[in-house]
């Protein structure tokens, strides 16, 4: 898995929601996915993450549009390519998971025509092939094949979102990006289907981009994590450091906001204040009125993104020290 | 299907209601204007028949209501609905007979071409969002939807028929032509039949056209659409059976329920153009008082919209596979 | 476990106040070309029927001059085949006109508004009733059903004109008001009026219709649309009042004295257009209004971005 080239690499990427008062809903976003690795993104309400799904997937609806960076994918920056060449890669080398499967899925077709269609769109395949694959993949996600000619307000919110899986199972993928698949669920039904996810991964070899807002449940199965904060990344590494070394504020703070179940009780911190309006954000770090470690320099320019010890990407002056002396120590 | 049943239900309630506001409206007004209508039939019909006429408008008896409420139910259930003033001595149900051929044929191929064109023309025009026609479309629209069907069918009586001469203003045959089943005949009546058509369907596909447009721009932001977009599917596929199929149900119900509207301005648009339909008929019962004929024309009317809408139910419960569980 | 925004966030319950509404209608209203344009037409019709003594040339009434004239310098658009001016009796028939489309909206707007919002409010049997009274109402087809009264009490002018078009024409409004009334009625504002103890009454009228005030607006104009046609339609054929002077009655009268025919159309184009116009007036703004209460139907000019949709 590491070591292996990218399958995705989003360089800078910049998202701008148009209209009377545009808004930078991404902002110079970096991130690089492994064959085969989960990546999650975790963010509260409101920070972007949904939206650099999208963007990565090509399917933002106006007013937001894409207006810097690059997406690329398989050697092709996917920003650049024209609709008819995006259709030939979509569902076959990438597809996406939305969060709630009652608006995705078609509600006046069945889930067998849905499945059918996703199929007929890249290949040329007869009906009965169609229909045995559909099986194959809702079999893969643990739904009765019976349900091929259920319309989707006859199945579970649960049902619904594994048959939303299987539908961007059918081409098995190289990538699969969701968004907040597991929110609309109760929590033994999240976890139930998180296990299946990590399962199929696993079984299938899929690259995956998770986004979700609950941190606790993502990192017990992701190899790394994104976290985003008013369009920005703003920590990247691995799960193990992120959650148990975190290097950004925000990301301490989140972490300090709750409790453990088991483990000695602390006060619950918090962090005081608002999240930015987008249209106004601060001037610099757009953290900084909120950070207990602010420095003068924060609220003068953006932090660059800084290569802490022991972490991968962080984006906060505290690092830049760091990153020197780092860069002065003899690379093993 | 537990809810076709209740459709009917519907139905019949609403033919009820129509039922009793006919018996109960020639009773309400100040010195019943029946009377002199029924007093002209006097000498002119059997006592059968005016006794049937005289319990429908409250005229001349002393019988209790209800007992007159029965009777006028009894007659009408045996297709007895009077006879006309203005075609003596010609039964009520006859001139109707005659007349509902020629609406249904105008009025109801022309709405229904409307609709289906208005409503395609509003998806493409929703799915092609952003240009130049988007801009300019809805006002247009706006404004023709808001003429006078009426006024509409003068203008082009006007310019087509007598300035231009290119194709006759009235009537739905010549002149000295007959009813056959010819070639010739049907000619006369396509011909005849152009330009009160042009006429309905130039002022109602506007509001087809920007109703559909309003329902599909709501739908092109929904997940599904997007979802459509994600896998890949052809454009055409999308805009028709993922975005297309879930707009339009709403407006088949706003069909049904804007039948009545619509109606009332083709039937007005008869009367310009002399076409022998109902509205035709009714705008020579009106002159003439003829009530029986009026009130027989408004039930028959009722009766037409109400299978109108028992149709545009059933076709969404076809379209829609929530309706069906919904009862 | 879920992590949240780690602060508290103020729940901000939207009170709308009548003030904030109307004034907030009034802005955006200002904005719009739609609705400029349909403001201008109103404006124009309004002044015209205020200042119709001073307007019209000649007194439309007078059939002193020599019939069927065409336009000339004295008599704009014509005379009549009884020799009475055409453009003043255009410019007078437009206060009837407008008044009938005013007050018949007006009244037409009210019931909507009582049945409507007090059905989806009360909810239960009384939604059922009323509902189901609502829905008749607006399948009984009006044309026919307002031909019949007015035949009956043929040529007692505006009052009945008014009272039909009112009886066949709330139940369109009615029924959107209940709809949306029924998608607000869940929300918690009113949950939270409800709680602390408000009387209905209070609820409806300083709660729920305020955030309705788009919708009923709309609606009314949407009644005004409906009322300036089918007044039109029905003195057309002969059922207003043919002694009172307006734009319909000059139709039916244009008609029957076989306007186009003798050479004198503009008889009947002209009051068309008046009705046309005025329709469209009220067409225009009640768009305007649409748009306003849903920004997604805004025409918007497709940017050259880096990613044209649908394409």
């Amino acid at each position: 898995m590491a070591g292996a080239p990218p399958i995705l690499e989003v360089t800078d990427l910049g998202v701008e929601y148009g209209g009377d008062m545009p808004l930078l809903a991404v902002d110079h976003v970096n991130l690089v996915v492994r064959p085969g690795e989960f990546v999650g993104i975790v963010g509260e309400s409101g920070c972007g993450k949904s939206t650099l799904c999208f963007a990565i997937a090509q399917l933002l609806n106006p007013p937001a549009e894409i207006v810097g960076g690059t997406v690329m994918f398989r050697g092709q920056d996917l920003v650049l390519l024209r609709e008819k060449q995006l259709r030939a890669l979509r569902w076959r080398t990438y597809s996406v998971v939305m969060q709630s499967a009652m608006n995705a899925l078609n509600p006046v077709m069945t889930v067998g025509q849905q499945l059918r269609d996703a199929f007929k769109a890249h290949a040329s395949v007869s009906n009965r092939e169609a229909r045995v694959r559909g099986s194959e993949v809702l079999r893969l996600v643990g739904i009765d094949p019976a349900h091929l000619g259920s319309y989707p307000h006859q199945l579970s919110g649960g049902m619904r979102q594994r048959a939303m899986i299987a539908m961007a199972l059918i081409f098995s993928p190289e990538l699969i990006i969701m968004d907040e698949p597991t929110s609309a669920l109760d929590v033994v039904a999240q976890r139930s289907l998180m296990v299946k996810i990590r399962e199929l991964q696993r079984e299938l070899g899929f690259a995956l981009i998770f986004v979700t807002h609950d941190i606790s449940l993502v990192s017990r199965f992701s190899d790394r994590l994104a976290v985003m904060y008013a369009g920005e990344v703003v920590e990247l590494g691995s799960t193990d450091q992120v959650f148990h070394d975190p290097k950004h504020p925000y990301t301490r703070g989140l972490l300090s906001a709750f409790p453990s179940i088991r483990g000695e009780r602390k006060p619950l911190l918090g962090i005081p204040g608002n999240p930015p309006d987008l249209r106004h954000p601060p001037r610099g770090c757009r953290f900084h009125p909120r950070c207990p470690s602010v420095m003068p320099v924060c609220s003068v320019t953006p932090p660059p993104e800084y290569a802490p010890r022991g972490g991968d990407r962080v984006r906060c002056y505290l690092y830049a020290r760091e990153e020197v002396d780092h860069q002065l120590q003899p690379i093993e | 299907m537990a809810f076709i049943i209740r459709r009917l239900e519907f139905f019949l309630i609403t033919l009820w209601a129509a039922l009793t506001i006919n018996f109960f409206l020639p009773r309400l007004m100040p010195g019943n204007p029946a009377e002199a209508m029924i007093s002209n039939f006097h000498g002119r019909l059997n006592p059968q028949a005016l006794h049937a006429l005289e319990v429908a408008f409250g005229v001349n008896n002393n019988e209790n209501i209800f007992a007159q409420y029965g009777e006028y139910l009894r007659n009408i259930a045996t297709g007895n609905l009077g006879n006309s003033l203005t075609f003596f001595p010609v039964p009520v149900m006859q001139v109707i007979g005659e007349a509902l051929p020629w609406t249904l044929g105008l009025i109801g191929l022309t709405t229904v071409l409307s609709f289906i064109l208005g409503t395609l023309i509003g998806m493409i025009a929703a799915w092609r969002r952003g240009g130049a026609a988007d801009s300019v479309l809805p006002v247009v629209f706006i404004v023709t939807s808001a003429f006078p069907y009426f006024w509409i069918g003068i203008i082009c009586i006007y310019v087509f028929s007598l300035q231009l001469g290119w194709l006759p203003g009235n009537l739905a045959y010549n002149v000295d032509g007959s009813i056959a089943l010819s070639w010739d005949f049907l000619g006369q009546v396509l011909k005849h039949g152009i330009l009160p058509a042009m006429t309905i369907l130039v002022t109602s596909i506007g509001g087809w056209i920007l109703t559909m447009r309003n329902t599909m721009i709501t739908t092109l932001s929904e997940d599904y659409v997007r979802m459509a977009k994600a896998k890949g599917l052809g454009s055409l596929r999308v805009m028709v059976l993922y975005a297309g199929r879930n707009a339009i149900l709403p407006n088949i119900t706003g069909f049904a329920m804007s039948l009545g509207f619509v109606l009332s301005g083709a039937l007005l648009t008869e009367i310009v153009f002399s076409y022998p339909g109902l509205g035709y008929i009714l705008y020579q019962a009106v002159t003439n008082e003829d009530y029986p004929l009026m009130q027989a024309i408004f039930l028959i009317i009722t009766v037409a919209v109400l299978c109108a809408v028992l149709l545009a139910d059933v076709a969404n419960a076809l379209l829609d596979p929530r309706t069906r569980e919904r009862s | 476990m879920a992590f949240r925004s780690a602060t508290v966030e103020t729940m901000a319950a939207p009170r709308p106040v009548w003030r904030g509404a109307v004034s907030r209608s009034l802005s955006l209203l200002a904005g719009n070309r739609k609705a400029a344009i349909g403001v201008f037409l109103m404006a124009m019709f309004v002044i015209t029927a205020v200042f119709a003594p001073l307007l019209a040339p000649h007194d439309p009434n007078a059939g002193i001059y020599l019939p069927l004239l065409q336009p000339a310098a004295d008599h704009w658009l014509g005379t009549t085949s009884d020799g009475k001016d055409i453009f003043s009796q255009l410019i007078w028939g437009t206060r009837q006109s407008l008044l009938i489309a005013i007050l018949a909206g007006l009244f037409a707007t009210i019931i909507s508004v009582l049945v409507g919002i007090t059905s989806a409010y009360l909810g239960g049997i009384a939604d059922h009733v009323l509902a189901l009274f609502t829905d008749i109402f607006l399948i009984l087809p009006a044309l026919p059903l307002m031909i019949i009264i007015a035949a009956y009490y043929r040529g007692s002018g505006v009052w009945i004109i008014i009272t039909v078009i009112v009886i066949t024409g709330w139940a369109y409004g009615a029924r959107q008001l209940r709809a949306q009334a029924l998608s607000i009625r869940g929300r918690d504002f009113l949950e939270s009026a409800r709680v602390r103890g408000e009387h209905s009454a209070y609820i409806i009228l300083f709660e729920l219709l305020p955030t309705m005030t788009s919708l009923i607006v709309a609606n009314f104009l949407g009644a005004a649309v409906y009322s300036v046609l089918t007044a039109a339609g029905l003195q057309f054929i002969g059922l207003g009042n043919t002694e009172e002077l307006s734009w319909g009655t000059m139709l039916y009268f244009a008609e029957n004295n076989e306007a186009l025919n003798s050479g004198a159309p503009l008889w009947a184009i002209g009051p068309g257009i008046c009705i046309a116009l005025l329709g469209a007036s009220f067409a225009l703004l009640n768009y305007a209004f649409d748009e306003m209460g849903n920004p997604a139907l805004r025409s918007a000019r497709r940017k050259r971005g880096r990613r044209a949709t649908h394409s």
